[in-house]
């Protein structure tokens, strides 16, 4: 069973409908006690990273994510603006994050976009990935659909798991630990990103 | 290679899918969940819902729509009545990802203003309609093609860049519906004024089409409706979306690395 943290900020009607067309149990929460009681956790999340975490800690969820997420290891899948919120720190907003990854979530740098790349990056991007459990049996070439404007900068490159190209190249999945962020969003990314949330669903979580 | 987004536009009314000629002289096409379907598993890249008669019948009909987008597993925006950000955020927690105004976006700038503000930039598309009037001036038209709009289109599209829209889809009344192609003069006007991403509308009948509108019209991205759903002009419907290969070789290799902002 997978919780999706809900905090008035996700695409939730899109993860749950995936996960329900996947066969995959799934219930929507911002509840800090069902979160308390959950095995595994999906962050969604659109809009102003800023926003986003005042919002988790007015309703208290900040803890409650960061301490089962460390101290009980439960797995936590981030999409898009929730795998920036795994951060330790965002440009946007200049404020912490979630702090559950050591990286940095940076604005796209313009003066890199030197083939007059819009921002936001927007659309659907051919994404290669590490040879991981998460990305089993994805169709390849795999391509997932991305909007965003901002982007994580990983410590450790061996915490990087999937690559994107706009204007450069730059991390667009994370995993450290039991935790892992992707920057696209595979409930809307037709049978990659079912096949992604599957693995989710049914991968296991080694120390 | 960079792919371009090749978005279907699907029109809704009278309880079903239908398709216009000009904003005029609907046809129906049946349920569109079916075409939906079909969509998903030809892996779209996007989808727009138009409801065309919302904004005259003052109601969205958000249960048809979650029943719809449900089958969608790619990204969905909706037009189609949206006057309020409750309504938006209706729509959001049903399983879309963007608001398309039109009429709004002329009449109540403001509403784009204030669903950005909540949702982001990229959740929010100002659609544009633009005809030739009498004088053979570009006009916008809101209301469904039926009113015009003070603004020409370059002063709405960046008035609506500046309200906080994401992006732009522009549709050309006089070429929707008549497989003629794009009319890429008036994409390039609107293109080159604004910094956010155009989407040309209104005229393709062939991937040929697709290209220019890039290449000489300066666009991001591309849509297309009786294209996606009629074999040819005048002909049977046929829901179809061209192979990814047909898309690389005739479109997205033919684009210069440089020739767009994407």
């Amino acid at each position: 069973m997978i919780t999706i943290i809900e905090y008035g900020l996700g695409n939730l009607g899109s993860i749950r409908n995936m996960l329900v067309r996947s066969g995959i149990k799934c219930t929507v929460s911002g509840d800090p006690d069902v979160i308390q009681s959950a095995s595994r956790l999906i962050l969604p999340g659109v809009g102003h990273f800023k926003f986003a975490m005042d919002t988790l800690h007015e309703r208290g969820l900040v803890t409650v994510i960061q301490q089962r997420v460390r101290e009980a290891r439960v797995p936590l899948l981030g999409i898009c603006l929730g795998g920036q919120l795994i951060g330790r720190y965002s440009e946007e907003g200049d404020v912490a994050g979630l702090d559950l990854v050591p990286m940095d979530v940076v604005a796209f740098d313009r003066a890199r976009l030197t083939l007059g790349e819009k921002v936001p990056h927007m659309g659907w991007t051919v994404t290669p990935h590490a040879d991981i459990p998460l990305f089993a049996s994805v169709q390849q070439p795999a391509r997932y659909y991305y909007v965003h404007s901002f982007h994580f900068r990983c410590d450790d490159a061996h915490d990087e798991i999937a690559w994107a190209e706009h204007g450069y190249r730059f991390a667009s999945g994370v995993r450290h630990g039991n935790v892992i962020g992707v920057q696209f969003h595979p409930e809307k990314s037709h049978v990659y990103g079912q096949q992604l949330l599957r693995n989710f669903a049914a991968m296991e979580f080694g120390a | 290679m960079k792919r371009i987004r090749v978005i279907p536009i699907l029109l809704l009314a009278q309880s079903g899918m239908v398709k216009t000629e000009r904003f005029a002289k609907p046809r129906y096409l049946g349920d569109p969940i079916n075409a939906v379907k079909i969509f998903n598993e030809k892996r779209a890249d996007e989808l727009v819902l138009l409801d065309i008669e919302a904004t005259a019948k003052g109601r969205i009909e958000f249960d048809w729509i979650s029943d719809i987008v449900s089958e969608a597993f790619m990204p969905i925006g909706y037009g189609g009545g949206v006057a309020s950000v409750e309504q938006a955020a209706e729509l959001f927690k049903r399983g879309v990802e963007k608001i398309v105004v039109n009429t709004a976006a002329a009449e109540n700038p403001n509403l784009i203003s204030q669903i950005a503000a909540r949702y982001g930039n990229q959740a929010v598309v100002a659609s544009i309609d633009v005809k030739m009037n009498f004088w053979k001036k570009s006009r916008v038209y809101t209301r469904n093609g039926r009113k015009e709009a003070a603004a020409d289109p370059v002063t709405l599209a960046r008035a609506c860049r500046d309200a906080g829209a994401g992006e732009i889809i522009l549709t050309s009344i006089d070429r929707e519906g008549t497989f003629g192609g794009y009319d890429t003069a008036l994409l390039e006007t609107v293109a080159s004024a604004v910094d956010i991403p155009v989407v040309a509308n209104g005229g393709a009948g062939a991937v040929d089409d697709f290209k220019r509108a890039v290449t000489e019209g300066k666009c991001s991205a591309v849509a297309a409706s009786s294209m996606f759903v009629f074999a040819k002009k005048d002909e049977g419907m046929l829901i179809s979306y061209p192979s990814e290969q047909e898309l690389q070789d005739k479109f997205w290799s033919r684009i210069p690395r440089s020739g767009a902002g994407i």
